[in-house]
């Protein structure tokens, strides 16, 4: 009897153990939020844990790119496309037990808007002329201008929505959001641990438990997932591990589409950049299939403009721009650089940047122009290039959705100063008609190939690797973050 | 000379070290390929006949690569062997002469200073505040260098200022800054050839270590240090990448410090001897 009863407990040690593995993820990111406030930092570390799991919005993104109903079930717009009047989700209620009414969102939106917000994208709320909420579960947004990607805007991580009166500071620590996980615990420098909200207003996240835990290293990233310490990996920084996880019939690797557009940051208004033969020259003297292959081990898209490829209104612009180093060279003669010149290019820390920019380096050294590295960390990149604008060139990749609005801001760190740009923005932002956007849309991305400002090399791609029983992780990253209520382990 | 070469430790530690003082030489002139391009199409090759030591991830030739690399770390740790002898014995001496003032307190507990902090330490702190280049890496190492210079000369002049020879040239009036060139740095001078051996390998490795973590010689300047460091995630498909330029930072090192000992043992009054 002891026996049959030290077996029988033994068999419910193991169960509940394999129950513990199938009921909870622990997944490895590379770069730790400074914060948990999506509405307060530009950092895409905190959309990664926060969006869609903890915080929702009135409307968000689903895997595809598509926009689609959250907090807000249904919307009417009016016919003049200036009313937008949303019906909100009944029984929602945030993490501390509070009812989502109405005024939550006009509080959200409000605060986003206002003059002292701290938001990152508050040109995302810039068209918005007042919020009101008739009622409990209605709120009526009017804009001053008509926006054509009005419920685009509002699926963004920026835009989620807080519960009027909270803490703000208390947030960044602590947050209090409506979606299927509430935030559990975070420790510092390793990870962060959510729960599964046992009262979410939705269908429940699959998942008891979901830890996200940060390796920096690219080595020690490797080592994690081989060894099971991490189950997934969603974006993977070293490349050239991946064949080893496919070849591996434990892994899965996973390779989607980003919207990060990855280019050569050109200092439009350092010369000798100022002179557009020079960028032109610069674009044909770039190989961007040596550095697909070379930095990215082959995973990545050429792009020729600032566009994502998977998006409709693309236009492949790669021959306008292709690799010509005797083109360059030429260009270069026109422009009275036969003898070349010398820049600089400053890199931040991932490796499309890092191993692009010694790949770049040395083709640009073909034809004559001799670069400067300087590799930087992501603090000191922002610092003196992105907000000091003091460089002549650095590699990045442009992560927001649909962002080739940048172009329109003169102040951008590229410096790209084009009238006919900003009036073609200004045309967009007033188009709702989708056959009208996709024609602006697309002379948009003629007009800054035509003017060659920055270096267009790459589509980054999504590439991650898991436990090959895991299912539903996002496959493509249409903005940062991505919902991991439908993940599972299949079995 | 010759009867360094006839201890086997010299003769085998100069041959492996002489084999790199010649690779960095000979890339003046020639390597086998250029090494400032990058050739995607054929990266990360095996060794064959082509490239004997294979390709990086950029398809460079790993021995051109490791050629122009030695000249980097040799160049590095000269000047900071180099920055540590100017600095650091005219101070040791100093503080030998002086002995018990002012002055040689002042210098002594000043190095001691330099001296507790842990090298790398040091490196990290310049190449933080003055940011990563081949030139700050120099610097670092050179200084860390200095009181390990100026100590040995002072310990070993201390006693010489007690010998007879020193006194007599006391007696026929020759100042402090004279017997210090005169007679004092003749007789410690086999003792730094021994220090600066031992010196220039740790210099090679902390180059290499420098570079490693991304603080000393920036691309496109080929370094062993960042050839281990670029290879880390490549080491299972393609450990070519990593063992040349390990080997070669152990090989120097090695020769180096067989070379350092062999003539510590040469040098050593006690050791000889006992022959």
């Amino acid at each position: 009897m002891k026996h049959i009863l030290l077996g029988a407990s033994a068999l419910a040690l193991t169960a509940s153990m394999a129950m513990a593995q199938n009921t909870g993820i622990t997944i490895g990111d590379q770069l730790e939020p400074p914060h948990l406030d999506p509405t307060a930092g530009a950092a895409g570390a905190i959309d990664n844990v926060v969006y869609i799991n903890i915080y929702e919005g009135l409307t968000e993104f689903a895997s595809d790119g598509s926009v689609i109903p959250a907090l807000a079930k249904s919307w009417e717009i009016s016919d003049d496309g200036l009313t937008y009047t949303f019906t909100l989700q009944s029984g929602v209620k945030f993490h501390d037990g509070s009812d989502l009414t109405a005024s939550d969102v006009v509080w959200s939106l409000n605060r986003a808007r206002a003059e002292d917000s701290v938001n990152a994208q508050k040109v995302l709320f810039a068209n918005i002329a007042d919020v009101s909420a008739p009622d409990d579960t209605t709120v009526v947004v009017t804009l001053s201008t008509p926006t054509g990607n009005f419920l685009f805007n509002m699926a963004w991580g920026d835009a989620v929505i807080l519960n009027e009166g909270d803490d703000i500071e208390a947030l960044k620590s602590a947050p209090n959001g409506t979606g299927a996980f509430t935030f559990t615990n975070w420790v510092q420098g390793d990870s962060i641990t959510m729960t599964r909200n046992e009262n979410y207003w939705g269908d429940p996240a699959l998942l008891e438990t979901v830890t996200i835990k940060y390796i920096s290293d690219p080595v020690a990233a490797f080592n994690a997932v081989m060894g099971g310490e991490v189950d997934a990996f969603p974006t993977f920084p070293a490349p050239e591990n991946l064949p080893q996880f496919d070849a591996d019939p434990r892994f899965t690797v996973i390779v989607g589409s980003t919207e990060g557009e990855t280019i050569l940051s050109t200092n439009n208004k350092m010369p000798p950049f100022d002179n557009p033969l020079v960028r032109k020259a610069l674009a044909h003297a770039i190989d961007r299939n040596a550095i697909i292959d070379g930095a990215m081990f082959g995973y990545g898209t050429p792009i020729g403009t600032h566009f994502a490829p998977h998006n409709p209104a693309y236009l492949d612009l790669t021959a306008q721009s292709n690799y010509d180093p005797d083109l360059a060279r030429q260009l270069l003669a026109e422009a009275g650089f036969a003898d070349g010149f010398t820049t600089t290019l400053k890199l931040p820390p991932p490796s499309y940047a890092r191993r692009g920019g010694e790949i770049i380096a040395a083709q640009l050294r073909a034809v004559g122009i001799e670069t400067e590295v300087t590799n930087l960390e992501w603090g000191a990149w922002l610092e003196e290039v992105f907000k000091g604008k003091d460089f002549g060139l650095t590699i990045v990749s442009h992560t927001e959705p649909m962002d080739i609005g940048i172009y329109a801001n003169p102040d951008y760190y590229f410096q790209y100063d084009s009238a006919d740009f900003q009036a073609l923005m200004d045309d967009l932002n007033g188009a709702t008609d989708p056959a009208a956007r996709t024609g602006i849309l697309q002379a948009a991305q003629r007009m800054i190939a035509d003017d060659y400002v920055n270096g267009y090399l790459f589509q980054l791609a999504k590439t991650g690797v898991a436990n090959a029983d895991i299912r539903g992780l996002w496959e493509n990253a249409p903005t940062q973050g991505s919902n991991l209520s439908e993940v599972y382990w299949a079995e | 000379m010759k009867r360094a070469f006839s201890m086997p430790g010299f003769a085998i530690g100069f041959c492996m070290a002489i084999v790199f003082v010649a690779a960095a030489l000979l890339s003046f002139f020639w390597t086998p390929y250029a090494t400032d391009g990058v050739d995607i199409v054929n990266k990360l090759r095996p060794p064959a006949a082509g490239n004997w030591f294979g390709t990086d991830q950029y398809g460079r030739d790993i021995l051109s690569m490791l050629m122009v690399g030695a000249r980097t770390s040799i160049a590095v740790a000269v000047v900071a062997v180099g920055i540590g002898m100017g600095l650091g014995v005219p101070l040791g001496l100093a503080a030998a002469a002086q002995k018990g003032s002012l002055i040689d307190e002042i210098l002594m507990r000043g190095n001691d200073l330099v001296f507790a902090f842990p090298a790398l330490l040091i490196a990290i702190l310049i190449t933080a505040v003055f940011g990563p280049s081949a030139v700050n890496a120099i610097i670092a190492i050179g200084i860390f260098n200095i009181p390990v210079f100026a100590r040995l000369s002072r310990g070993a002049a201390l006693s010489l200022w007690t010998r007879d020879f020193v006194l007599s040239a006391r007696v026929a009036g020759k100042g402090a800054l004279r017997i210090s060139v005169e007679h004092i740095l003749p007789n410690i001078t086999n003792l730094l050839i021994v220090q600066g051996t031992i010196q220039f390998s740790l210099g090679i490795l902390a180059e290499a270590a420098l570079s490693y973590i991304g603080l000393g010689a920036q691309p496109p300047m080929p370094s062993w240090g960042r050839m281990l460091a670029d290879s880390q995630t490549m080491i299972s498909f393609a450990p070519h990448l990593a063992l040349f330029p390990g080997a070669a930072i152990v090989l120097t090192v090695l020769g180096l410090n067989l070379m350092g000992d062999a003539l510590r043992d040469l040098f050593d009054p006690k050791i000889n001897r006992e022959r």
